[in-house]
């Protein structure tokens, strides 16, 4: 592996280190996503009620299953840090890579707040559970936020080999529960018969659970900023990016079976944890145990991939000058974007500290969602500009274009659904990115060195 | 003072050092290397690229 490369000038030039692996890749998306499958998925019980919240698992799976495929063959043959926001620089232009870029820093950031914000709350819930009652949560949120920057600070093959650990033992806890509440004799502990009922709200009771639905995949995409650091971006990506939605379809649906079975969908959809409610109505003791660690470590490992995501974002925008050049530095012995990791704490430990979960979900949320649709126009726009053959993919997506059309619909179905359950949150973000992109055209596109922003040996595109 | 006291008080020491580490250690590399060769990388080379 080497430390440093020459420029054509002949002085030296840092990189990032090229250490990880399809594991790591697999460690980034599922890390940052399994912790929906923990809480939050069964808030589209409330709205779908139970076969609605199942009918969004598998909508919003094929969402998710588009933007896994479409970004596992752009990022393929962009080895560089960024993912959607580098995707968007090189196939449409500056001001929708700045927008894109700002949606993945907050998107990673406010679900960064989030995890941290779970993980005090838990802990609460386990002193309360030992006999103490007034424990605060403050000292824990800051600490899960500094332990993790410190973790992302001093090297990415740490961080996501720690992730790689504590996302498997969170997925085999979730097939340990399964095997527990014995699937095959239905009746004994499951109670799908009883419980299982008719939509109680129509179907577009189904249609507002998608939003919820998001819960389920939310950040497997993220797998795209570690692009600039794995061993083959053209052979990782696409391995653990594809890998990664597999196994989240998979816990998603056992998740769905498990919680559907024990619990009444009215009880479920207001949830808290509802994968370890399911452990404590099981009986057992070491169960409930099993599946309150998992909880925790799916939330670590939700904020710890988040960092590195947010800080891969921030830097890639402050390398290209659409955010200060500051911000685009490599630690010389760590290797990591260090400065925009640091930068990140306050913004995080803030967001955390406003204790408003709801809202600074939602605004992951939607950041993610305008992220998706964007992606599909650069889908068709990409294959336009340099069509197969042109340059070399190490993954080419099959029937194209219709994932970048079903993508873009879906898209726009969950829109529809998150302005029935958040119309007025969902128009303030639409006003927050409309009032930053004209800051940046203003503001801040005079600073961008546009030539040097691509690197890139790609051929001319056609019709260029 | 009890456990979970003591443990709420660890928490908020131990995220002090670390913030101040990295401060320390940014501080420190800021010092030592030129500014344009932190600032020098450019987007990922990959074997498909040919690079």
């Amino acid at each position: 592996m080497s430390n440093a490369s020459t420029s054509a000038a002949g002085s030296e030039r840092i990189s990032m280190l090229k250490v990880l692996n399809p594991f790591h890749i697999w460690a980034l998306g599922v890390g940052i996503v399994l912790v929906g499958e923990f809480m939050g998925w069964n808030f589209s019980v409330a709205k779908g009620g139970a076969y609605g919240s199942l009918i969004a698992c598998w909508v919003i799976g094929l969402l998710y299953t588009c933007v896994a495929m479409i970004d596992s063959e752009v990022t393929s043959t962009v080895a560089a840090a960024g993912g959607q926001y580098t995707q968007a620089k090189h196939i449409i232009g500056p001001l929708m890579a700045f927008n894109v870029g700002l949606y993945l820093v907050m998107a990673y950031t406010m679900l960064e707040a989030a995890d941290a914000l779970v993980v005090g709350d838990l802990m609460k819930s386990g002193a309360a559970a030992l006999g103490y009652m007034d424990l605060e949560t403050k000292p824990f949120v800051v600490f899960t936020i500094a332990f993790l920057a410190w973790l992302n600070y001093r090297g990415v093959f740490m961080t996501l080999t720690v992730n790689f650990v504590i996302t498997l033992i969170a997925f085999l806890a979730i097939l340990v529960l399964f095997i527990g509440v014995d699937p095959t004799h239905s009746g004994t502990i499951l109670k799908h018969k009883e419980l299982l009922t008719d939509l109680p709200y129509g179907w577009i009771g189904v249609i507002a659970s998608f939003q919820f639905g998001m819960w389920y995949y939310l950040g497997i995409e993220g797998t795209c900023q570690a692009a600039e650091e794995v061993r083959s971006a053209g052979r990782s990506i696409p391995l653990g990016t594809m890998g990664g939605m597999m196994t989240l379809l998979v816990a998603a649906t056992l998740t769905w079976f498990i919680c559907t079975g024990l619990m009444p969908w009215q009880y479920l959809g207001q949830a808290i944890t509802p994968l370890y409610d399911a452990a404590t109505l099981v009986g057992n003791t070491n169960l409930q145990i099993l599946l309150f660690v998992a909880t925790i470590f799916s939330a670590v490992a939700s904020a710890n991939g988040c960092i590195n995501d947010a800080s891969r974002a921030w830097f890639s925008l402050g390398r290209d000058r659409y955010m200060p050049s500051f911000f685009g530095a490599i630690h010389p012995k760590y290797r990591t974007p260090y400065r925009a990791i640091i930068f990140l704490i306050p913004i995080a430990v803030s967001f955390a500290f406003t204790g408003l979960l709801d809202q600074v979900i939602t605004f992951s949320i939607l950041s993610g969602l305008l992220g998706y649709t964007f992606m599909s126009i650069n889908m068709v726009k990409f294959r336009k500009m340099w069509p197969l053959g042109s340059i070399k993919r190490g993954y080419v997506h099959p029937l194209h274009p219709f994932p970048a059309i079903t993508l873009f619909a879906l898209c726009v179905s969950v829109y529809f659904a998150t302005f029935l359950g958040y119309g007025s949150t969902l128009l303030s973000i639409m006003g927050f990115y409309i009032v930053a992109s004209i800051w940046f055209t203003i503001r801040r596109y005079k600073f961008v060195k546009r030539g040097d922003q691509f690197t890139m040996p790609w051929p001319r595109p056609e019709g260029y | 003072m009890n456990f979970w006291q003591l443990l709420s008080y660890a928490a908020w020491g131990l995220s002090a050092l670390m913030l101040l580490w990295m401060l320390a250690d940014a501080m420190s590399v800021a010092k030592q290397y030129d500014e344009e060769y932190l600032m020098s990388s450019r987007e990922g080379a990959d074997e498909l690229t040919g690079q």
